[in-house]
């Protein structure tokens, strides 16, 4: 007796649709590689120089004789997420700690509310903060003629990286279990020996995701980059000298390109690259925080 | 016989040392938001009022309001909603319910947090080779929609799959032993029982959706357009990309005015979220399991 009613089918039909769904995730990021490889696949391969655009500092895709050396803006990238690292790992994971180890009931819960809200503020209203308050501040302080730069983008990009980094460190050390603490004290330790001797080596590569995590988000951040940074292509040998970003060229040159001309690919390749490097730090994220699952 | 001894009272007092320098160090991180937000909110809130939340820009966008602005960023985030949910909701469904402990399975969570991963301005990019160009949307709120819902869609995949897991296996169990297929278990079981959680994920999304600038700049945001939207095929204005406009693109804008969209544009980024984790909070107390 076929026993295949309406429910049966509808079943059937709902695990098609929900399994389409799962998937599209799968299609959605191999799409983005795809058409981006697409629009900067005739760069790529037609005036795309390899070693001139590692080793140049000249980016001049508008000029008669356009040259596409994109180090200055790999560098600058390089210097503004690096000193926003120099700044939001260190606080960020104590920070971590102090909500997860030392903060208790109210206290905790408030903390965790105000790290989340930070977290939710938008690159775009970093960059006005960049502009129109860090950079007179900037300038006041250390009595330079330019506040707009390296120290500028990258203390921004520090306070943007810094509430991510907390959350997910913060929910690497909620995960070593509490019979590994309770065991430690057990034998005599102190709170600071549980954290340090315990608690931290084990969470040592949740915390070195968290870690990469924040250094994926400072490498792609945008807005912020492209306002606070000052937007000038050089190698930055103070602080205060203004950098551009891969990022922030893509956004302020793509609206003046020629569809399909060669600075518009080279953009597009510029994406690639950003894509690239993006994908394996989270690839990297990955695979660390599954070592500590396998053990 | 249980005095402390010097050694005691060493490893004590190191631990309030590092406990005061943690709590310091996280003190460090909000005070200077706090004082930012702070700062936004006095010299933005002068300029905040029924006339410049309703009235178009006008002498070439160094006065008046901010109307259009709001009213593209509704539509939006209302499309980039229509996109994303169901499908977030799906994924969320089949990672949770369905997925096996496979190779697949792990593709698609690499697939998600990479979706989160990559630069704003990589899906700007994608959105316009996809939907611009290739799909012929042209700019329109579609393309920028499309392009902000997949940007978006792990929010509310992670939000979705979290609430649908916290819902107890035994409820499940209970309903395939009445002899319930898997769906009519989601549909009458899980899904009733997650529908807030969702919901919470959902608001999230629209805090999320409604502050990004880089992927609508060139896939459907306009500088200025003096009409509102009348479809999904219209370019327009955008709160954050106005702020942008305003802040960087435009000379003789009054500070007034710049702070007063900075401030609009984060009210309404920080409610939506206060308001999402509230909600939370308060599901969490009335739990029942």
């Amino acid at each position: 007796m076929d026993r295949r009613d309406a429910a049966w089918y509808i079943d059937k039909v709902a695990q098609w649709v929900v399994f389409v769904g799962g998937i599209s995730a799968i299609v959605f990021i191999v799409g983005i590689f795809v058409f981006i490889t697409k629009e900067g696949l005739d760069f790529v391969l037609g005036p795309l120089n390899l070693g001139e655009f590692f080793t140049s500092i000249a980016w001049r895709p508008t000029s008669n004789n356009p040259t596409y050396g994109a180090l200055a803006l790999i560098v600058g990238t390089a210097s503004v997420t690096g000193f926003a690292m120099l700044l939001s790992v260190p606080l960020s994971l104590g920070a971590a700690l102090f909500i997860a180890e030392f903060a208790t009931g109210k206290t905790r819960e408030v903390l965790k509310v105000l790290v989340e809200m930070l977290a939710a503020i938008p690159s775009v209203v970093w960059g006005f903060v960049g502009m129109s308050i860090m950079h007179p501040l900037i300038m006041r302080i250390f009595d330079v003629p330019l506040g707009l730069g390296v120290l500028n983008a990258g203390l921004i990009l520090g306070l943007m990286a810094a509430p991510i980094m907390t959350t997910i460190a913060e929910d690497a050390l909620k995960a070593v279990p509490d019979t590994y603490r309770e065991a430690a004290e057990a034998l005599g330790a102190t709170r600071w020996e549980v954290i340090f001797k315990v608690v931290i080596p084990a969470s040592r590569n949740g915390l070195l995701a968290a870690v990469l995590l924040g250094v994926g988000r400072g490498f792609g951040e945008t807005m912020a980059v492209l306002m606070a940074s000052g937007h000038a292509i050089n190698i930055p040998t103070s602080p205060f000298d203004s950098v551009r970003a891969l990022t922030a060229t893509i956004a302020s040159e793509l609206g003046d390109t020629v569809r399909g001309g060669d600075h518009w690919g080279s953009l597009f390749t510029l994406g690639i690259l950003l894509f690239v490097v993006t994908f394996v730090i989270n690839l990297t994220a990955d695979i660390v925080v599954r070592g500590i699952r396998k053990k | 016989m249980f005095t402390a001894t010097a050694l005691n009272r060493r490893s004590y007092r190191r631990q309030s040392v590092a406990k005061a320098v943690f709590c310091l160090m996280t003190v460090a991180l909000v005070i200077p938001v706090l004082l930012i937000l702070g700062t936004l909110v006095v010299k933005g809130a002068p300029a905040i009022s029924w006339e410049f939340l309703f009235t178009a820009p006008t002498n070439n966008m160094t006065a008046g309001g901010i109307f259009p602005a709001l009213v593209g960023t509704i539509w939006l985030v209302v499309v980039a909603l229509l996109a994303s949910v169901p499908i977030g909701v799906a994924a969320a469904l089949y990672l949770s319910e369905y997925a096996p402990d496979n190779l697949l399975t792990r593709a698609i969570n690499l697939a998600i947090v990479n979706l989160a991963g990559v630069p704003s301005i990589v899906h700007a990019l994608f959105g316009f080779g996809a939907f611009v160009l290739f799909f012929r949307f042209n700019a329109s709120i579609l393309a920028a929609s499309l392009t902000l819902a997949v940007m978006t869609l792990p929010v509310v995949i992670v939000a979705t799959r979290e609430s649908l897991q916290a819902v107890p296996h035994a409820f499940r169990e209970a309903c395939w032993n009445m002899g319930a297929t898997r769906w009519q278990t989601i549909r009458k079981v899980v899904l009733p029982n997650s529908i807030s959680g969702i919901l919470t994920g959902v608001i999230l999304e629209v805090s999320r959706t409604s502050g990004e600038t880089a992927p609508i700049m060139f896939t459907g945001a306009a500088m200025f357009v003096p009409f509102l939207p009348q479809s999904v095929f219209d370019q327009t204005m955008a709160l954050s990309y106005h702020l942008y406009n305003v802040s960087t693109q435009l000379t003789d804008v009054p500070e007034e005015l710049t702070y007063g969209v900075a401030l609009v544009l984060i009210a309404i980024v920080l409610l939506m979220n206060a308001v999402s984790i509230g909600f939370r909070i308060y599901l969490r107390g009335l739990k029942k399991w």
